[in-house]
């Protein structure tokens, strides 16, 4: 049920890339795009998210997949925006009026949802988990945070296994979900098992952590260069965004 | 619930960031790091348990829990709540980044004010705990409708019967919500009252 990062969207490619660039990549490019409100300049990132998505050579099926679920989604505003914003009409279906306004903010919306998705998939998702967790500590992010993103990473698989097992056991017990008090009880009291063995759990691990000296601060091992390569690739970044805000504000 | 990239405006965007931020870092301030373990379980624990489809008339609904997680938590709900949301974002690709704010503002905001308001009901009489329960539960999606509908319409007054129109629609998933955190706390006062918050007034155990 849960996909792993890497797989998602193939393996994590350009290794030479410092994950700390990666990360502040992905937040300068995604901050400056949920900004923009021309649709030139929208294109212009979209077409860069696309060009990211080529260097870090993703598998073209997992992304398209994730891109169709997106813009199965992003029809229905298509279906709705145009009209209910008043505006210019362009088009006349018998009581219905759709309006110029309408279909560019549409588009508009569709354009930075896949730009803003392709950038995430090609700098973020690949990352190995413990990698950007601690590429994160280095950018300034609380290790008591980084700390708790990475521990809920780590027991996710076994909760979601232990939570498997419950659901099977009471599936064997003949438990079919239906809408009445039965379901909804079973599934509160699952829920409440599953709460109370992930807080034994979370005793166990604490005293682990405290027999391995845990002492509340959260320490970094990974090392990050930050090599030529990647400032290379950080002033490219750079320069896109800074050539999306010409088309933006020029002109 | 919670609101795709692209749709919301620069400024309420960085809003949310902001408060996203600040509730966040209150949360960590209020986080004893001997607790990060089992909110680092908890959270785990709500991300799966979210992603059950529980059947609801002839559809099925994912659970939020954000009253429940505040009920559990208090403010370091914030902390647990962005993790989850980043892990969603980081596995699924739902949300994204540049929401990341607002939504954790949609469902953490109305899980500390739950637990302002309900948590110390939650050790009393019976009745009055899984009222409390239901109340939170039923409030914590509620509130976040409002806090979804209130950063649409400050994106574009157009959003304004959109806004209207998610919040109503989630009535009933406020009532299941409400149902859910009842039965669920009612269980746990049986099975391990140490899990809620408060010191007892009667001895449940």
């Amino acid at each position: 049920m849960l996909p792993e990062p890497a797989v998602a969207a193939g393996k994590a490619t350009r290794g030479w890339i410092d994950p700390r660039v990666r990360l502040a990549a992905a937040l300068v490019y995604s901050g400056a795009t949920a900004v923009w409100q021309k649709p030139e300049s929208i294109a212009a990132a979209l077409g860069f998210a696309l060009g990211l998505a080529v260097f870090f050579r993703l598998a073209p099926g997992p992304v398209l997949r994730r891109l169709f679920a997106v813009n199965g989604l992003l029809a229905l505003l298509w279906l709705i925006l145009p009209f209910s914003l008043p505006g210019e009409t362009l088009l006349q279906l018998g009581p219905l009026a759709a309006s110029r306004e309408g279909l560019l903010l549409a588009l508009r919306i569709t354009l930075k949802s896949n730009a803003l998705l392709l950038a995430l998939l090609a700098l973020v998702a690949p990352l190995p988990f413990p990698s950007a967790g601690h590429a994160l500590h280095r950018l300034g992010v609380p290790g008591k945070f980084v700390q708790l993103l990475l521990l809920t990473w780590r027991y996710l698989a076994l909760l979601e296994q232990e939570f498997g097992r419950l659901r099977r056991a009471a599936a064997l017990r003949g438990f079919r979900p239906r809408t009445d008090l039965h379901t909804y009880r079973t599934f509160a009291w699952l829920l409440g098992m599953l709460l109370v063995r992930a807080v034994d759990r979370a005793e166990r691990v604490r005293r682990a952590m405290l027999c391995r000296g845990f002492q509340g601060v959260f320490f970094s091992l990974q090392e990050f260069r930050l090599n030529g390569r990647s400032l290379g690739f950080a002033a490219a970044v750079a320069a896109a965004v800074a050539a999306c805000a010409v088309l933006e504000f020029g002109g | 619930m919670h609101i795709s990239e692209g749709v919301l405006s620069g400024p309420v965007l960085l809003a949310g960031a902001a408060l996203a931020a600040a509730g966040t870092g209150v949360g960590l301030k209020k986080l004893a790091p001997d607790q990060i373990a089992r909110t680092a379980m908890l959270a785990g624990a709500f991300f799966v348990a979210s992603l059950v489809h529980v059947p609801l008339g002839p559809t099925s609904v994912h659970l939020l829990l954000n009253g429940l997680v505040g009920l559990l938590l208090g403010w370091p709900a914030f902390p647990a709540i962005l993790v989850g949301l980043i892990l969603q974002a980081v596995f699924f690709q739902f949300g994204g980044l540049t929401a990341l704010g607002v939504n954790t503002l949609i469902m953490a905001l109305p899980a500390v004010i739950g637990y302002g308001l309900f948590s110390r009901f939650l050790k009393g009489p019976r009745a009055g705990a899984l009222a409390a329960a239901f109340g939170c539960g039923f409030l914590a999606v509620l509130l976040g409708g409002v806090v979804a509908g209130l950063a649409l319409t400050f994106s574009g007054e157009h959003f304004l019967n959109v806004a209207l129109a998610l919040i109503l629609a989630h009535l009933p998933v406020m009532i299941l919500e409400g149902g859910m955190t009842a039965l669920c706390v009612g269980f746990l006062r049986r099975v391990q009252p140490g899990l809620l918050p408060g010191r007892p007034s009667v001895e449940v155990r």
